[in-house]
């Protein structure tokens, strides 16, 4: 993934648009390319657990973390719990059972364990994500981003940890935290997710390896963009990562996370868990581009994306967005959500989700208006093509006490080609009499005359197929930081890649 | 530059075009007009090669080359222009982005470098200033939310900035009033040079009043039934359609 | 009664009770499918806003239901909707086709019961095709329940080239009486070419104790036929009932339906369209305006299998004091149905801090050349409308009154039966003058 970190210093840390037209241009300049561009493997040596699930696994894990009692306890309560869930089977999407027994769930690269700087990471390691277009040198950059880099199960290293230090900002990996900030993890971990949540939170919750946590203290505006890119590497391998993010008070923080795999015939699980927290005025801004590989055109392997996210704005008037293109996985099942607990909170949603050949995305947000005069939007893009199925599914509910909740929705689908298939599920619960809420959504297909139009201009087909698309999406994409957009922008085209005509 | 021989065309099934002949050369403007339904917009259409539009008999050169052979992004980038009638909308494209693209994919097909963001803003700057238009315009999605006039001044905006050989103007004064169509038509007389060429389609003869044909032809029934020089419109003005229906349909009783 | 125990001993008692069974194979399958299923629970999804466990938690008289009560004739005179001297008139007592209260008038119209049409040479063939067809649809034991307790059922037929001079109002007469009673009408009904009907439904529950009414209706519609279909229903709050309405256009045809909910315990409309004919166009239209305590639940599904069909659906919902509303709408866009255009509407009104409704709108689309949306709201009056009217003078409650009337209006102007509409229109009046707020 080509991330090109551009510099960002902006004292009001403002979320950055793209609206310039060189963000916007560069993708449709950008070379074509065929195949899914991540597929490499890395040959790294890993240090991995036996294939399987059970208690000692468990606890192979946490050993291996080093993590104390509680959260061993903590880990063992989920693991129980998940053996007795069932998987759920009410999403829009078709896969063979999954064979919880056949997964690898822990693997990390082997290396000096803690690196003390990054200087010290296994130098094939830092070429992989060289290759992936992420340098994890700082010096060498120009500035701007701070990056967490999760590989298999393990936090890799973790930039610009001293001058976010400085702002009392805490960015590390998951497994520092348990051993550093023992007290804000027992206070926030599973306290938006609760272990005993959904199947895959639950499993999440007893084999999570790794992943970041973010603590930004009372008042202070985050001055970077924070960014975890995520990876999975070794055969065989399920990922279970697990980002914490805390806003206190008057906070602001924009957050990022990329995603790729290699090419393999089988189909890989990753199944993580993001929990975001704003108190008082405060917020936090989360964006994803998802690219994990989504098997090939017969439908054969790709990862199996089965995420849970979820956010509660506890304070007065804060805010939680998320932003999602979600391009990549042979099946998604996702669905970003915001409690919104506090009196005048908001919660918005923005949605691309791409699917082509056999790719399934089962797809949407849940907005919980529980305070007064809370606000929520969702604008959802989904965009089908080959034999794939794309559903937005979304819950809207308003309680008795939430006096003047206000929810606007737009769900639009777009279907390149007569094998798709485009699906809706919105679900709207209204308790109280001042509620105002809106839903809408619309299905059409891209028209012959716009790629005339374009034709007629010099624009090649697929290249008019990439403009319409990017078009149709462009709400969503604005919404993405700058250097995300440009990437994100790419992807739409390269997913739809001989999709039309 | 173009030269069309005995150019015959369906859409769907239905002959429209009956044996078509004209050349136009570098530096000329021509007209062709006729009543509604005569063939008019399936000319320009089966020259920029919309699909719809099957070609049953005939040939149509430009710049030496096989124009049907081409797809219309191709004829595009040999130098085609053709200004739509009704130009389609595209939600969330700017019209900027839109035409970067399009002047670099052009750009491409001719293998010359692509103008980066910088000479691309200086381009469009001139020709902003040539053609009288308003940035916002260009930031708002493509044709989107645009009145009528709009639409058209974009269309020719695009032809300043895509520089064509040919520019084809396909019922461009439809719907706009007569400010809006001077805007228009100097627009492209500031365009035209020696070195490219204007065919006019319009069903009156009022946008004939400010961009001057060299030539105006009457299509009618699928076919040029009479040439002329500009004192034709004019005539056709006065007269009216009929007086050229009558004529022909007379003609062919005989 | 929620046990599957209970419905299996009535069930065995049922068969036993029938020496020759027509249905015996389609009865022994619903069974069967019931067994599975059950009483269908919040975690159905079609279930999910609606619960009617409680509804299977009471005794009732019978599901074998027996003697035809006086008090039904006495029932009819007073339910009977207006325009009823002009109508061909058909009534179900508990579930039962009734023919000595029944009225027909038109000879175009042949009216058997279901065991006879299944052995009518004409019939026969239909029966067997189409009988049961609904449950394709609904999968719940609900569907399946009624299909296995089938019994003095209607065939209707209507004749090719018929022109309604006379419409055909359909009565289900409940008696609770003497007891808790479970009635399960059931119809089929063929509506032939080129013929033209306005039907129109009403429900009725008579006696103190509680009714519940499962019905089941299969419509066939053929080539060229237009048909005009109006659901009422302004039962009691002892009243609960499911009521499913399955219409096939087999031929390209035109169907229009109103349904109006005004009143009832737990109120749940399944309405089916199935599009299998090119170019057949049909409309849905409903309005629940609820109160009380009682529970309204439309489901619809427009099913496009065809190409170049088309359907427009409108919903509006009102719902005051501790009423709930449901509402969940599926337009399903099969492959082969290109051109479709299929546009589905539900919007809602709260009057009442105690009022809630949840609204599904869903879209299913498999062909890509289609025009398809669908959109929802819940809200309250306009505010501004408000005070613009109490601004001329009008007072509060009147101008509550005037605008629940002009949200109304909506549907209320899509009832082209005459009769029918101003019938409608008195109803909401009088809810108004009951007072709004």
């Amino acid at each position: 993934m080509m991330l090109t970190f551009v510099a960002m210093k902006t004292e009001t840390a403002q979320p950055p648009h793209n609206n310039g037209i060189k963000a916007e241009l560069s993708s449709i300049e950008s070379a074509v390319l065929t195949d899914y561009k991540y597929g490499f493997v890395t040959d790294i040596e890993a240090d991995s657990a036996p294939k399987g699930l059970n208690e000692d696994i468990v606890r192979f894990i946490s050993a291996k973390k080093n993590e104390p009692e509680w959260m061993l306890e903590w880990r063992l309560k989920a693991y129980r719990h998940w053996l007795k869930m069932e998987e759920p089977k009410w999403a829009n999407i078709k896969y063979p059972p999954i064979n919880y027994q056949d997964i690898i769930y822990y693997s990390a690269p082997k290396q000096k364990i803690n690196p003390k700087n990054l200087d010290e990471i296994d130098p094939e390691l830092r070429r992989t994500f060289e290759k992936l277009g992420i340098s994890l040198d700082e010096q060498k950059r120009l500035s701007g981003v701070a990056v967490d880099a999760v590989i298999d199960s393990v936090s890799i290293g973790t930039s610009f940890k001293e001058q976010l230090a400085e702002l009392g900002i805490i960015f590390c990996s998951m497994s520092e935290a348990v051993q550093e900030h023992p007290e804000l993890i027992k206070k926030y971990l599973s306290s938006v997710v609760p272990i005993t949540d959904n199947y895959f939170a639950a499993l999440n919750s007893a084999v999570f390896s790794d992943g970041s946590f973010c603590y930004i203290p009372k008042g202070v505006r985050c001055p970077m963009e924070l960014s975890t890119y995520f990876r999975i590497n070794a055969e065989n391998t399920g990922q279970f990562e697990r980002t914490l993010i805390v806003a206190e008070e008057g906070s602001y923080v924009s957050y990022l996370e990329g995603c790729t795999a290699p090419m393999r015939d089988e189909n890989q699980l990753h199944a993580a868990v993001v929990e975001l927290i704003t108190m008082d005025n405060a917020e936090i801004k989360y964006s994803t581009v998802q690219n994990w590989y989504p098997g090939d055109k017969e439908g054969k392997g790709g990862i199996y994306n089965f995420v849970t996210k979820r956010g509660i704005c506890k304070g007065y008037n804060s805010k939680i967005s998320w932003t999602q293109v979600e391009t990549g996985s042979s099946i998604t099942w996702k669905y970003p959500s915001v409690i919104l607990k506090g009196d005048n909170s908001v919660g918005e949603f923005y949605s691309v989700a791409v699917t082509n050949n056999h790719q399934q995305a089962d797809t949407g947000t849940k907005m919980q208006h529980l305070g007064k005069n809370t606000k929520s939007r969702i604008v959802s893009k989904g965009i089908s093509a080959g034999v794939s199925n794309n559903s937005y599914r979304g819950l809207v509910h308003v309680g008795k006490n939430a006096r003047n909740a206000r929810n606007f929705s737009q769900c639009d689908s777009l279907l390149l080609g007569d094998r798709c298939g485009a699906h809706t599920f919105p679900y709207i619960e209204v308790k109280n009499k001042s509620a105002i809420v809106e839903h809408e959504a619309t299905t059409s297909k891209i028209g012959e005359d716009q790629i005339f139009y374009c034709n007629q201009r010099g624009i090649d087909t697929e290249t008019a197929v990439a403009l319409i698309v990017n078009g149709f999406a462009k709400e969503v994409m604005n919404q993405l930081p700058m250097e995300f957009a440009v990437e994100a922008q790419k992807l739409l085209a390269i997913s739809l890649e001989g999709s039309v005509g | 530059m173009l030269k069309i021989q005995n150019l015959h065309a369906n859409v769907e099934g239905k002959q429209i075009l009956k044996g078509i002949n004209l050349e136009i050369k570098a530096g000329e403007v021509h007209a062709i007009m006729g009543p509604n339904g005569s063939g008019k917009s399936t000319l320009a259409s089966v020259l920029a090669g919309r699909k719809e539009y099957e070609v049953t008999e005939g040939t149509v050169e430009f710049l030496g080359r096989d124009l049907l052979d081409l797809d219309p992004e191709e004829r595009a980038g040999e130098g085609l222009f053709l200004a739509f009638q009704y130009p389609v909308e595209i939600p969330g494209l700017s019209t900027t982005n839109f035409i970067k693209t399009a002047v670099n994919e052009i750009r491409k097909y001719r293998g010359q470098e692509s103008l980066d963001a910088v000479a691309f803003l200086k381009m469009m700057k001139e020709k902003m200033a040539l053609m009288n238009i308003d940035q916002s315009l260009l930031s708002r999605p493509l044709n989107e939310g645009f009145s009528g006039g709009e639409k058209k001044r974009n269309e020719i905006f695009q032809m300043a900035m895509l520089q064509p050989k040919l520019a084809i103007l396909d019922e461009t004064d439809s719907g706009l009033d007569i400010d809006a169509i001077r805007i228009v038509a100097n627009g492209v007389n500031k365009l035209h040079t020696k070195e490219n060429a204007v065919l006019v389609v319009t069903h009156y003869q009022r946008l004939l009043d400010y961009i001057i044909p060299d030539f105006v032809h009457v299509l009618y029934n699928g076919r040029i039934v009479k040439s002329g020089t500009k004192e034709l419109a004019l005539e056709l003005e006065e007269k009216g359609y009929d007086f050229i229906k009558n004529e022909i349909d007379v003609e062919e009783q005989v | 009664m929620n046990n599957l125990e209970y419905y299996k001993e009535r069930f065995d008692r049922l068969k036993s009770a029938k020496t020759v069974d027509r249905f015996a194979d389609i009865r022994q399958n619903a069974f069967n499918d019931f067994s599975k299923t059950g009483i269908p629970t919040s975690k159905n999804e079609e279930w999910k806003y609606t619960r009617i466990g409680n509804i299977f938690n009471k005794e009732y008289r019978s599901l074998i239901p027996d003697v035809v009560s006086a008090a039904a004739e006495e029932a009819l005179s007073s339910v009977r909707l207006p325009g009823y001297e002009q109508a061909n008139e058909l009534v179900f007592v508990n579930g039962f086709f009734n023919q000595p209260l029944s009225t027909i008038r038109s000879s175009d119209l042949v009216i058997l019961s279901l065991e006879e049409a299944a052995v009518a040479d004409e019939y026969r063939e239909f029966v067997k095709k189409n009988l049961g067809h609904s449950h394709h649809y609904l999968k719940d034991g609900i569907n399946a329940l009624n299909t296995a307790f089938m019994q003095g059922g209607l065939f209707i037929h209507v004749k090719k080239g018929y022109a309604v001079e006379h419409p055909v109002y359909i009565y289900n007469i409940s008696d609770a009486g003497a007891g808790n009673i479970f009635c399960q009408p059931r119809s089929l009904m063929h509506v032939a070419e080129n013929s033209q009907l306005q039907m129109a439904e009403t429900y009725v529950t008579i006696g103190g104790s509680d009714s519940f009414t499962n019905q089941v209706m299969e419509v066939v519609i053929e080539k060229d036929a237009v048909v005009e279909y109006y659901k009422i229903q302004n039962d009691a709050a002892n009243a609960s009932l499911v009521s499913t309405t399955h219409f096939r256009q087999t031929g390209k045809s035109y169907i229009h339906t109103v349904t109006i909910s005004l009143n009832g315990g737990i109120v749940r409309n399944n309405l089916n369209i199935i599009m299998e004919s090119e170019r057949s166009e049909a409309h849905l239209y409903g309005l629940y305006f609820h109160g009380g305590t009682s529970h309204i639940d439309n489901h619809t599904i427009v099913d496009n299998v065809k190409p170049n069909c088309f359907s427009n659906e409108l919903y509006k919902g009102i719902l005051n004091e501790d009423s709930t509303g449901v509402f969940n709408g599926k337009i399903y866009v099969r492959q082969d149905a290109q051109k479709t255009n299929a546009y589905q509407s539900n919007k809602n009104i709260l009057l009442s801090d105690n009022a809630s409704v949840n609204t599904k709108p869903q879209l299913e689309i498999f062909a890509d050349d289609v025009k398809c949306s669908h959109g929802c709201t819940v809200g309250q009056l306009d505010e501004e409308a408000m005070f613009y009217l109490q601004s001329r003078g009008i007072s509060e409650s009147t101008a509550r009154s005037l605008l629940v009337r002009a949200f109304a209006e909506d549907i209320l102007e899509h009832i082209k039966l005459d009769p029918i509409h101003k019938y409608i229109e008195k109803l909401i009046v009088k809810r108004l003058k009951k007072g709004t707020t």
